[in-house]
């Protein structure tokens, strides 16, 4: 059965705002735990800065305060990095796609919209945030098994999963970075308890925290959490994880339904992994993790530009030329 | 079977419908008996019931999503088509009328549109005013000579239904283009499936949910000769259509893509999707677009929606599209007041349901009896569809009647009046009782080779009191329709 490019582009697309949603929720919740810690407001900015949004948040608000970047990033209608926003765009691609999906994918996404539309009329305060990440992180979840369980194994099952897991390995990256935009260059902290507090709550943010300490029982260090974060075998929401998954979906995708593009897509994978298999953690921590992640985001964005461009319709294929604007 | 009517707790016992028709109790002519078991069950019911579960029936439909988009000044809202869960019920003999009134229309109507696409003979024996048809917007130049598939030209066909005070059905109107509200039909089964499963046990309901397997058959049975597994598409003008539930619907129960023209390539005259692995072909077209966007080159220019050249791809026979271009001049209000002399010409038959008695206001007699009569009467503009521009006389204020014959005077040929005709009614969960509200049908009919008529249709509710009107983007709701198993019949 043909898949229609632009549905392809419409499943990958709703995988992504799922799973950066379900992120988006995990980092307001981190953030929350690093406001008590320490300096209070202050570190609320960190998360404008991490999602490049200085611009327009400071076209709206004067200072980042703790309700005025909640709100931003839960509620904002206008933002295209709100939760809000997020499942909106979710929700319209899964409407799209309501002849593809599963009736069940689609209500749940539908409900889940609704809800969230719903608290932000009523505007939720900033107290609750924790409880409410929570909800939201579940209901990322629901989605995840409700797919798992009812999405149709055909080509777009496979698109699904190249959009779920470049988006994973993209917020892994953002979420380590979090980390350097919080700690800011203070050398003197390095090792510090508050430094062990906050490393440690980066790994609770992706629910990593136990099993880091079942390879690293004893101690601590930035090397070993960003280590474990970025090549960890075993661990799901791991980059070298997500990028094995994006590689091996591609591949078997291309062999078993005879496609012709993605060519390039397969290099620009196999390029990152191959990369990322021969940088050490203390190289890289060397060399200045930020700017290592900034890379690692760039490729992943090539990655998608070379999906859309050979599965999203946007050349004809075929020796034909189409007349599209 | 025992009628439980008199008893005092009974939920209907204080229910009037008044000097209309009901549908669920008949009238004193026609009482009806085929609902007895049913007016037996709603009767044993407790209101607060009745509500809790209209209500939970409510909600699944916002949730499932089973919603159209109002569009008002700033943004656009999704609404369920609000559902009443007492069903309208149609006995085994009723429905083998209906039944063979819809197909008897559906035939005069394509033989019409092959008529006058060809030689014209209604036209030349002066049957119908040849202005009427050759001056009517939706008579598309394009389509003469050209043979379709089994002189189909109408395939998906809803007709709309009234039944006046004496319990008398009339069509009201053709829908021949593209009529939409199957899917709330099917929809409406499943959710009394749900929330009233004791009402249906053992009632013997016919089945609505084959309708897009009926619809998919005629799809292949229209695709261009000598393809092997045609490939058939929905195409819809996308997710901001109100409608764009329904073509999900149907996508999904046919099994096909739903499109858009930016899917949609022609080249050498054959039409083409984009999928993920290059331009795939097309065969056949299920479109919920009207002519004017369906061609930029061919049509309004400035569609957006359309696919450039599907005309031409069309016209050479390499695809088929349902329902086919230019049926909108069957099914214009003016030429509907013809359709009764059309059947008896072209089938040699009397109109099996007849018309409600319609004027044209384009003829001078007629439209001096309208404009003498107006606040007896319903004047309708021809070219309007939605129940929009439509002034009910005996409801109308002087103002109202004043513009309408200034309108009128203005432009006869645009107008036919009709007498206000006494809607049916059927029981209806309403605030704080059950009230009767008047109902309308749209059965649906699908033709290929053959035609087929899904049993029952569309009921339509004017939830307002009082209001006649029962259109969705004028406040109507619907209810489910059973048309009973019939042994006899």
């Amino acid at each position: 059965m043909n898949l229609l490019a632009r549905y392809a582009e419409c499943i990958f697309w709703m995988a992504r705002y799922m799973e950066r949603a379900e992120n988006m929720a995990r980092i307001l919740d981190v953030h929350e735990t690093f406001a008590r810690d320490t300096r209070g407001a202050t570190n609320w900015f960190s998360i404008v800065q991490l999602n490049a949004d200085e611009k327009d948040f400071f076209s709206r608000h004067d200072r980042p305060t703790a309700d005025a970047v909640v709100h931003y990033y839960m509620f904002d209608a206008q933002n295209q990095n709100s939760l809000l926003s997020m499942l909106r765009m979710a929700r319209e691609n899964a409407r799209t796609l309501r002849p593809w999906i599963s009736t069940e994918m689609w209500t749940q996404i539908n409900v889940f919209h609704n809800k969230l539309l719903e608290m932000s009329v009523k505007d939720v305060a900033a107290q609750n945030l924790s409880k409410i990440c929570t909800w939201i992180k579940e209901e990322c979840q629901t989605h995840s098994g409700i797919t798992e369980g009812t999405f149709y194994r055909d080509q777009g099952w496979y698109f699904y999963q190249m959009g779920k897991y470049i988006e994973r390995a993209d917020q892994t990256t953002r979420l380590l970075d979090i980390k350097y935009h919080t700690l800011l260059p203070s050398p003197l902290d390095v090792g510090s308890p508050l430094d062990a507090s906050q490393w440690m709550t980066v790994l609770r943010s992706t629910a990593g925290y136990h099993a880091f300490r079942r390879v690293y029982p004893r101690g601590m260090s930035p090397a070993t959490v960003a280590g474990f974060m970025l090549y960890n075998e075993g661990f799901p929401r791991s980059l070298v994880m997500c990028v094995r998954q994006i590689d091996g979906v591609l591949t078997r995708m291309r062999s078993r339904y005879e496609m012709r593009g993605g060519a390039a897509a397969m290099e620009q994978v196999d390029e990152l992994l191959a990369a990322l298999m021969s940088r050490p953690i203390d190289a890289v921590l060397r060399d200045g993790l930020h700017e290592y992640l900034d890379w690692i985001q760039l490729q992943l964005s090539r990655i998608t530009t070379e999906i859309a461009q050979a599965f999203f319709g946007f050349q004809p294929p075929l020796a034909v030329q189409s007349q599209s604007q | 079977m025992s009628v439980p009517e008199g008893k005092p707790s009974d939920l209907l016992s204080s229910y009037d419908p008044g000097l209309y028709f009901d549908e669920l109790f008949g009238s004193m002519d026609l009482p009806a008996e085929h609902t007895a078991l049913i007016r037996q069950r709603l009767a044993a019911l407790d209101f607060e019931e009745l509500r809790r579960r209209a209500q939970d029936a409510e909600r699944e439909l916002y949730n499932l999503g089973i919603t159209f988009i109002v569009y008002s000044d700033k943004d656009a809202v999704d609404r369920i088509l609000p559902f009443d869960v007492i069903p309208r019920v149609i006995s085994a003999p009723e429905w083998s009328h209906l039944e063979a009134g819809v197909k008897q229309r559906v035939a005069a109507l394509n033989l019409f549109l092959h008529d006058i696409y060809h030689d014209q003979k209604i036209l030349r024996d002066g049957i119908i005013p040849r202005e009427l048809v050759e001056g009517n917007h939706n008579f598309r130049p394009q389509m003469i000579g050209l043979d379709v598939p089994f002189d189909t030209y109408i395939h998906i066909m809803g007709t709309d239904l009234v039944r006046d005070r004496h319990g008398t059905f009339r069509v009201l109107e053709d829908n021949g283009r593209v009529p939409s509200g199957v899917s709330y039909v099917v929809e409406n089964r499943h959710m009394m499936q749900r929330v009233f499963p004791d009402l249906m046990q053992d009632i013997g309901i016919r089945p609505v949910d084959n309708y897009g397997h009926r619809l998919l058959d005629a799809m292949v049975e229209i695709a261009p000769q000598g393809v092997d597994d045609p490939q058939v598409v929905l195409l819809s003008p996308g997710t901001y259509n109100s409608a764009y539930f329904e073509h999900i619907f149907l996508a999904r129960e046919m099994g096909v893509p739903l499109v858009e023209g930016r899917d949609l390539v022609v080249e050498n005259d054959r039409v083409y999707m984009k999928t993920t692995n290059g331009l795939a072909p097309v065969h056949s077209i299920y479109r919920r677009l009207d002519d004017a966007f369906l061609d930029p080159q061919a049509f309004n220019p400035d569609s957006l929606l359309g696919v450039p050249g599907i005309l031409e791809a069309y016209r050479k026979g390499n695809v088929a599209l349902a329902n086919a271009i230019g049926t909108g001049v069957a099914d214009d209000k003016a030429v509907y007041c013809y359709v009764p002399r059309m059947i008896k010409y072209y089938l040699d038959q009397d109109p099996i349901i007849p018309n409600v008695d319609t004027r044209i206001c384009r003829e001078d007699d007629a439209l001096q009896y309208t404009l003498d009569h107006l606040s007896e009467l319903v004047v309708k503009p021809v070219g309007e569809a939605g129940g929009y521009g439509i002034t009910i006389g005996p409801r109308a204020s002087k103002a109202e009647l004043e513009d309408c014959r200034a309108k009128l005077l203005a432009d006869p040929a645009n107008y036919i009046s009709q007498p206000v005709v006494d809607l049916s009614v059927c029981p209806t969960v309403c605030d704080d009782a059950i009230e009767p509200r008047h109902v309308d049908l749209r059965p649906f009919a699908i033709t290929g080779k053959s035609t087929w008529v899904l049993p029952g249709g569309l009921s339509r509710v004017a939830l307002k009191k009082g209001t006649l009107i029962v259109n969705s983007s004028q406040g109507g709701g619907s209810k489910d329709t059973w048309v009973l198993e019939g042994g006899a019949a």
